[in-house]
């Protein structure tokens, strides 16, 4: 008898896709067969279908909550970014001053955010949002820094010598080779950091300051013991933090292409 | 250190006039001596290479002319210039070993840089960059990008930003090493066709004897430990402009190759003293 032939199959974008959608959908059944068993109390475990319901009737209160949250995260990320990026190309300019900078990073890089969230929001008072953008704006910092900085040591010694020949201007070579070879890194500093920026905006509602945003609601919502609704915020949150990473992975795709 | 060689003054006739030369590079392990008392003229139009065992400061004797390095002692002049006057004044065109062309921009893109560059107006430089690309056979490869291309492609690309300011002298280090056997024949008869077409003199900086003494009016055979000129060979195998594919099967040719071994096998032995270079 003779072995059929093997032939390695590469899966189609529908069945990768697919792959990890019908695993959700059999999770969540799952979910709701055991929640709906009652071996698991409801104030454990929240059903699929009850958390849903949470969805639907606060979507528009989530939507704000989200809005919010998302305002602060993003305010962060941009002044983050912009702070490591030029932050990385005096680095870079200067060796002095990037070994003055290494040790502060690195500080600033453990850092936890619980530790600073309580110091900034009562510095900034009870009604400003600016502790939590700080706060969100130092945990972009840190990714956006390391990598501008790495990328900027990345130039190619053949484009260096290249030039070199051309009797090109320092201004040019920072133009033509050296901000370009860097801005994939930079890129993946932005990725990494967009997640950390919504992570820490949420946290930072944990310890007070104004309501409205998800991690406040989040909060309340536990404590009053609803807990469908607190889960339906996680989702938000969720999803929050997944929108502020896939467009920054679209925009590094978009940079990385080449190069 | 001091040129101890008897100096002739170069003339501005002269592509490339080296008198004297040392280079040494501090290493951690100590001073390493590249180069020692080079003396060398390339004339306008001629081809010359630079052929020698790794560590024979080929390379390093290009950088000098190509004013990427310093020597450490004598002189390099560029058509009666210092070489960093003929650098700043582009002068001449340089290839490398690696095509080192920008990943992020097309095949037109790259041969626009040094165009770009230097000022040239927009309607003008893609008017010449239409005819590089034609002239180094990329027509239809324009708008590629380098990821796209094979090595010999992107070699061709190049050789076609190195000459797209029509220089007068073009400095070409391994500019073919990384390619297979049959695409680095191609290269080799469509450099000399380029050559002849723009006049421009050649240094040439290589390790195949084969390829040295088909594209070469003289070999220049360096030896290692301090690099030095060993012997300079020249090919008696008519106009290198005039050269074809079927000079790789002529006599003549093994008779050259032969005389460009000899003079390699034939330097005197140093041994190794003194720091290795790697």
């Amino acid at each position: 008898m003779s072995r059929a032939p093997v032939v390695e199959r590469v899966p189609s974008t529908a069945e990768r896709l697919l792959a990890p959608v019908i695993l959700g959908v059999v999770v969540i059944v799952l979910w709701q067969l055991l929640a709906g068993s009652g071996l698991i109390e409801a104030y454990l475990l929240p059903s699929p279908a009850a958390i849903g319901a949470e969805i639907a009737a606060f979507l528009p209160s989530m939507a704000s909550a989200a809005g919010l949250t998302g305002l602060n995260a993003l305010i962060g990320l941009l002044a983050g970014t912009i702070v490591g990026i030029v932050a990385a190309l005096v680095a870079s300019a200067a060796r002095i001053i990037d070994g003055m900078l290494a040790p502060i990073v690195a500080a600033l890089a453990v850092v936890p955010i619980v530790a600073l969230a309580p110091v900034l929001n009562t510095a900034f008072g009870a009604d400003a949002q600016t502790g939590r953008q700080l706060i969100a704006a130092l945990a972009a910092f840190v990714p956006v820094f390391i990598n501008t900085a790495r990328g900027l040591r990345q130039t190619r010694p053949v484009h260096r010598d290249l030039m070199r020949a051309y009797a090109a201007t320092p201004w040019q070579v920072m133009r033509t080779i050296t901000l370009r070879t860097a801005a994939p890194f930079t890129f993946t500093g932005i990725r990494l950091a967009s997640s950390l920026a919504v992570i820490s905006a949420l946290v930072a509602e944990y310890f007070g300051g104004p309501r409205g945003g998800l991690g406040g609601l989040i909060s309340t919502s536990a404590a009053s013991s609803a807990y469908p609704r607190a889960w339906a915020y996680v989702v938000a949150a969720i999803v929050l933090g997944l929108a502020f990473y896939l467009v920054a992975l679209a925009i590094e795709r978009a940079v990385s292409r080449r190069g | 250190m001091i040129p101890t060689s008897t100096s002739t003054p170069p003339s501005a006739a002269t592509a490339v006039s080296a008198r004297g030369v040392d280079k040494t590079f501090s290493t951690k392990q100590g001073e390493v001596v590249a180069l020692s008392g080079i003396d060398l003229d390339v004339a306008p139009g001629e081809f010359v290479s630079l052929i020698g065992p790794s560590g024979c400061g080929k390379s390093t004797l290009l950088r000098l002319i190509a004013d990427l390095d310093s020597p450490s002692a004598g002189t390099v002049e560029v058509f009666g210039t210092s070489a960093h006057q003929a650098r700043i004044d582009q002068r001449y065109g340089i290839a490398f070993q690696q095509a080192g062309l920008l990943p992020w921009r097309t095949v037109a893109g790259n041969i626009a840089l040094p165009l770009e560059l230097h000022g040239m107006a927009p309607a003008e430089r893609t008017a010449r960059v239409d005819e590089l690309v034609a002239l180094v056979g990329l027509g239809d490869f324009a708008q590629k990008f380098p990821d796209q291309l094979s090595g010999g492609m992107q070699q061709r690309v190049a050789i076609a930003r190195a000459l797209a300011e029509k220089p007068a002298l073009l400095l070409m280090d391994e500019p073919f090493g990384a390619l297979d056997e049959m695409t680095r024949e191609y290269m080799q008869t469509e450099l000399l066709r380029i050559a002849a077409e723009t006049g421009a003199a050649v240094v040439f900086v290589t390790h195949s004897i084969p390829e040295a003494v088909y594209l070469s009016d003289r070999v220049v055979v360096m030896s290692p430990r301090p690099g030095r000129i060993a012997d300079i060979v020249p090919m008696r195998l008519g106009r290198a402009a005039d050269r074809a594919d079927d000079l790789r099967e002529d006599g003549a040719f093994f008779e050259m190759i032969t005389a460009v071994r000899e003079a390699l096998h034939g330097a005197p032995v140093t041994g190794p003293r003194g720091v290795e270079t790697r």
